[in-house]
This record gives C-alpha cells, structure tokens and sequence, in this order.
C-alpha cells in the first residue's frame, strides 16, 4: 500500500486538478452565454436573406439562373468543409462532428467520387490530416479571432468561391453542429452549392409583382456569394456556441469525478492513518507489558 | 396615416425594427424614399446613410452597401456594415 506521505500528494494534486477544471467549468459557462446571444442575434440576418434569395430564384429558375443556384449539374467532384473547434477539452465536441463528416466523405469515396477537404480549426486539421492526407485543399486556424464576424467567414467563403468557379468542385457540403440545446449539439451537413432554396414559402404566397433595380439577376450574382458567407457565419457561430456548450459539461464531469476521487482517497488515507496509530499503541502496550 | 414596418439588419444583429413614417435610402441607382404601402421592390445599396422619421423624431444610420426589399410586410434592409450615426 501506498505509503500516507505518498496519499497525501495524491489527494492535493486532485484537488488542485478541481480547481483547473472547475475554473474552466465556469469560464466556459460565461462565454456559452456569450456566444449564444452572439448566435441568436446573428439569425434575423441569415433568415431574412434566406427568405428573399427563395423569393428571387423562384422567379429566375432556368438557364439564366447563376451558376452558384443552379450548380454546375455534375455530381462528381465534391468539396467537403469540416468546421469545428480549435481548441480541446470539450468532452466529444470536434470528435462527433469529424465523425460525421467521415462517413460522408468515406460513403462519397466509396461511390467513386473525388473528394476534396477544407478544415476550419485545428483540431479538425489534426484529426483529418492523416485520413485524407493529399485531399485537403487549405486549413484555416480560426484562435487568434476573438469575435467572429463576417470577416473571419470571408476567406473560407473565398476558397469555396475559387474552387467553384475554377470548375474544380461540383457540390459543396459544410459540416458543423448545429446548437440546439445546452446538452445538444447535433452533427449536420449543410450543403452550401448548389444552394438548396426553400420553395414552399414562396410559392404559397400571393406573388407580388416586384420591380428589380438593377435586374434580378444582377441582384441575385451579389446577393448568393454573401449568403454563402453569411451560413459560414452563422454556421462558425453556431459550433462556437456549441464547443462552450460541450466544454462546460465536460469540465462539470471532470469537477465531479475529481470531487468523487478526493473522497475516495481521503477515505482510504484515513483509514491507513487510523491503522497505523492503531498499530503503534498495540506495539507501546504490548512492550509495556512485557516489562 | 398608415405606417411602415421596417427593419434594419447588420449580420451581427438586428439594428432596429418597428413602424415608422418614412425610411430614405441609398439605392445603388439612386436615392429613395419609402412610405407605407409601397409597391414591392427590391435594390441592392451602395454606401451611404438610411435616414427613419417616425413623427418629429429622426434616426440616421451609417451603412456600407446592402440589399433592401420592400414587400406586402413592409421594407427590410440586410446591410453589410451598419451603425448608428451620431
């Protein structure tokens, strides 16, 4: 058995662990309550954009329709963009959704398709670059942006441009998780090119007759590139929610398993203390006995 | 007299929503003033300033580039960049 000197060390150093996590704990906590309110606020923008490109494409689908709507009309050469944290210590958080953005890719590979990776934050790049070692096309390291603003979705948004418009990929899918909840983060595949246009709203209702200044297609070739920067965004908001979210239950957890191991041993330095005093008065009676 | 709903949107947030009397607007071929029941528009913007007048009250703000689109339910601007001038 360990000796009581040797406990000792052991149970400070636990509960010196504690104090890390739980500090984390709550950092992670203020900052969740930060970047939900930074993701919720950043919605309005993303919705309405969304309701007026479906309001646009319904009037100029067919031949004429940009090239970002409508696709190249191939389905070969896919461009995957894997966005998660760069930073650890968040429970499952970037495992869950690189786990998801595998068996995409892999299911696509299998199909015969060329596949191509770009990776938001470090931790995806380390967890992707031996995988799919010769299909990454750029990483991005996202740590030294302390806001993310349209800014900081803009180069990403630039690199999907490029390899769009240099007929280098046909389809283009982001991974990220969406934050539903505190304790749900989900996995998600959001295809970004072509756009997928939500249809049934337009089309219900009474079709005013609008008048485009200037045309609606010139309208449109500015206002696609954006929504493409603006789901980056709210996508890159949505994960930065999310890995809080993830890092603040997974340092609760490992408050709680450190509390539960400092138990766990004091019981156990005890009980050797009480077994030791117990043994030195035996040894004191029994030598004075024998006097 | 019957007033108009508009809003105001940044991709950080929402700058403003509610009814007001009038909105002006940079379009990128012009200048333009919207009023309740306009009939459905939409323009891209250029840099400039969106002035609402809400009765005597007056609120100025700074935009760079957007979009505005005024339907059935009023006149909502997706600006790039947006602050409240002084």
């Amino acid at each position: 058995m360990a000796s009581l000197k040797e406990m000792r060390n052991r149970i400070s150093s636990v509960k010196a662990t504690q104090k890390i996590t739980k500090a984390m704990q709550m950092v992670a906590a203020a900052k969740l309550r930060r970047s939900q309110d930074a993701a919720e606020s950043a919605r309005p923008y993303a919705r309405r954009l969304a309701s007026v490109i479906a309001n646009l494409a319904a009037g100029v689908s067919g031949d004429g329709a940009p090239k970002l709507l409508a696709g190249t009309g191939r389905d070969d050469r896919h461009l995957v963009v894997v966005a998660a944290a760069d930073r650890g210590l968040a429970g499952g958080f970037t495992s869950s959704i690189v786990r998801a953005a595998r068996a995409h890719i892999d299911g696509l590979i299998a199909q015969g398709k060329d596949v191509r990776v770009v990776c938001v934050g470090k931790k995806v790049t380390a967890q992707l670059a031996k995988p799919y070692a010769g299909r990454i096309v750029e990483t991005f390291d996202l740590s030294s942006y302390r806001q993310l603003t349209l800014s900081v979705a803009q180069p990403i948004a630039d690199v999907i441009t490029r390899e769009y418009e240099a007929g280098e990929t046909d389809v283009v899918t982001l991974f990220y998780s969406r934050f539903k909840s505190v304790v749900q983060q989900i996995p998600t595949g959001l295809q970004l090119i072509p756009a997928v246009v939500e249809t049934g709203e337009a089309a219900s209702g009474p079709t005013a007759v609008y008048e485009y200044e200037p045309s609606e297609e010139a309208i449109l070739e500015t206002l696609l590139p954006r929504n493409l920067t603006v789901q980056i965004l709210s996508a890159l908001l949505d994960n930065m929610a999310g890995f809080y979210a993830s890092q603040m239950t997974a340092m609760d957890n490992a408050t709680r398993n450190a509390g539960d191991m400092i138990k766990r041993y004091t019981l156990e330095y005890n009980r050797s203390r009480q077994a030791q005093i117990t043994k030195e008065l035996i040894e004191i009676i029994s030598g004075a006995e024998a006097v | 007299m019957a007033k108009l709903h508009f809003s105001l949107v940044a991709p950080e947030r929402e700058l403003f929503s509610g009814e007001v009397d009038m909105v002006q607007a940079p379009g990128a071929e012009g200048d333009f003033g919207v009023l309740a029941n306009h009939a459905p528009f939409m323009t891209t913007l250029r840099e400039g300033k969106v002035t609402v007048k809400d009765g005597a009250t007056t609120k100025v703000f700074d935009i760079q580039g957007g979009f505005a689109d005024v339907g059935p339910e009023g006149l909502t601007i997706l600006a790039e960049h947006a602050v409240e001038a002084a």
